[in-house]
This record gives structure tokens, sequence and C-alpha cells, in this order.
């Protein structure tokens, strides 16, 4: 239980860091150990798919694709455009003031904590694969068909073009 | 096993709402202080896990397997975007040589 508590402390700290670090390479690698926090969340959930998709679809590419980026560039904290200090604040302000008004809008709510226990190995590979390839067949197929435009996409615009309009 | 869900019934759902959402605001500060465009990306990639945790956590509370395969679904929709969100961060690089978002501020260069 304290387990929870520890790791969201964590995952907190962690996410405060890459979005308040200077050097963007030293954010990516932040939110990277902030995805594994949120790695071991779904490990506590006993969503053991996520948890493994989680690992290698964010930290193993989104992020080495970030990072590739930010090298590629050559990006580092002397070339970092940073905002003035009044416009951070204000920003924090505003970030907080979201909180208090999420924490105001959690407090009207009855907090219901009853756990309705339907099946507790909802999340292995074989129960959710069952409920993928039946009900969500067609959200299947169509995901791979954004994915294919995403990748057609990615190459057309990043490709170099040789001649000036 | 049996020990992982009967730690799951230790915590409260609201735990896990408040804490989610802590993190999701964290990512609207991170897009609201920062000027480099790939920080902004990657504020917007934290808020997309919140949302994803959420998902899986009332998921696993309520025994359902929906929203699991939903958050699959966000996943592959977050490599997508990334993928063609970075692409257009290159583009505008090679273009403008800055990734500062107050650069793009006019349309064209």
């Amino acid at each position: 239980m304290s387990v929870f508590y520890l790791v969201a402390f964590l995952s907190i700290f962690f996410a405060l860091m890459t979005i308040f670090t200077k050097n963007p390479v030293h954010s990516v690698l932040y939110l990277v150990i902030t995805f594994f926090t949120l790695s071991i969340h779904y490990i506590l959930l006993n969503a053991q798919f996520l948890a493994v998709v989680n690992f290698i679809v964010y930290m193993g590419a989104i992020m080495v694709l970030f990072l590739f980026v930010l090298m590629l560039l050559n990006l580092n904290a002397e070339t970092e455009p940073m905002k003035s200090n009044l416009v951070k604040i204000m920003g924090a302000v505003a970030g907080m003031c979201l909180i208090a008004t999420l924490l105001g809008a959690f407090r009207v709510i009855e907090p219901s904590n009853i756990i309705v226990q339907g099946d507790a190995d909802v999340g292995l590979v074989k129960n959710l694969g069952k409920v993928l390839f039946n009900e969500f067949l067609l959200p299947f197929e169509i995901s791979s068909i954004l994915l294919l435009t995403a990748m057609i996409g990615a190459v057309l615009l990043a490709k170099k073009e040789d001649r000036k309009a | 096993m049996e020990d992982i869900v009967t730690q799951i019934q230790g915590i409260p759902l609201d735990h896990y709402i408040i804490f989610c959402s802590i993190i999701f605001a964290i990512g609207v500060t991170g897009v609201l202080i920062r000027r480099n465009v790939i920080i902004i990306m990657m504020s917007i990639e934290l808020m997309l896990n919140s949302v994803n945790l959420l998902l899986a956590a009332f998921s696993a509370f309520r025994g359902d397997a929906s929203g699991q395969v939903f958050v699959f679904f966000v996943m592959a929709l977050a490599a997508a975007e990334v993928a063609v969100g970075l692409a257009i961060i290159i583009m505008v690089y090679r273009n403008n040589k800055s990734v500062d978002v107050e650069s793009l501020s006019k349309l064209r260069w």
C-alpha cells in the first residue's frame, strides 16, 4: 500500500524536474524516469500488458525518438530559449489554479470507494487479447491505417526538398 | 498475484484521481512556462500518460477490460502524433534555425 505513495511521490518529483530543468537532454532523461515510475504504477494495478507496452513503446521508442531529435538539432542549455520570470511565475500560478480547481471539484463528488471486483486478472495479455480481438477488432485495424498514415506523413515532411519552390 | 490484488484494494480510487490530476497539471504548467517546442511536446506526452494511468486505474477498479484497451489505442495514437510532430519540428528547424515557439508566431517566413 505504501509502495503506491512512494512511487507517486517519485513520479511527481521527476515530472517537476522534467519541466523545470534548463537542459533539454536532462529533461528527456527525467521524462524517461517519470514514465518508468508510471510503468510501476501499471504493475501495481495488475495491468501487466500495459506496463510492458508502456515500457517498450514509450520509454523505448518515443523517448529515444525525442532524444535523437534533440541531439540531431544539437540543442543544449546554451541555446535553450527561456521565458521571462514573470511569464514563468504566471504559468506556475495557472497550473496551481488548475490543481486547486480540480481538487475542489473532487471534494464535492461523493467519494465512492466501492471496488467492483470483477475479474482480477483483467490486465493480463490473455484476457486483454480476447477483448481486443473480439469487441475492438475494427478500431484495432483502423489504428494500423493511422500508424501507416503517420509514417508516410513523417517521411514526407522530414524529407529534404531538393529544389526550392 | 493475490497480494497485488489486495494491494490495489488498500488504495482508494480518489488517490489515483488526485495523483493523475497533479501529473496533468504539471504537464499544463510545462506547456505554459517553456518556449522550446520539443519540451512542449514532452509536456503533452506527460498529460497523455496521466490520463492513461487514470483509465487503467478505473479499469482495474471496475474489473472491466475496455479501459485498458482504450489505453492501448491512446498509446498508438501518441506514437503517431510524436512521429508527425517531430517531423514538423525538424522541418521548421531547417527553415528557421530555431525551436522557439515565439519564432513560429507568423506562419510564413
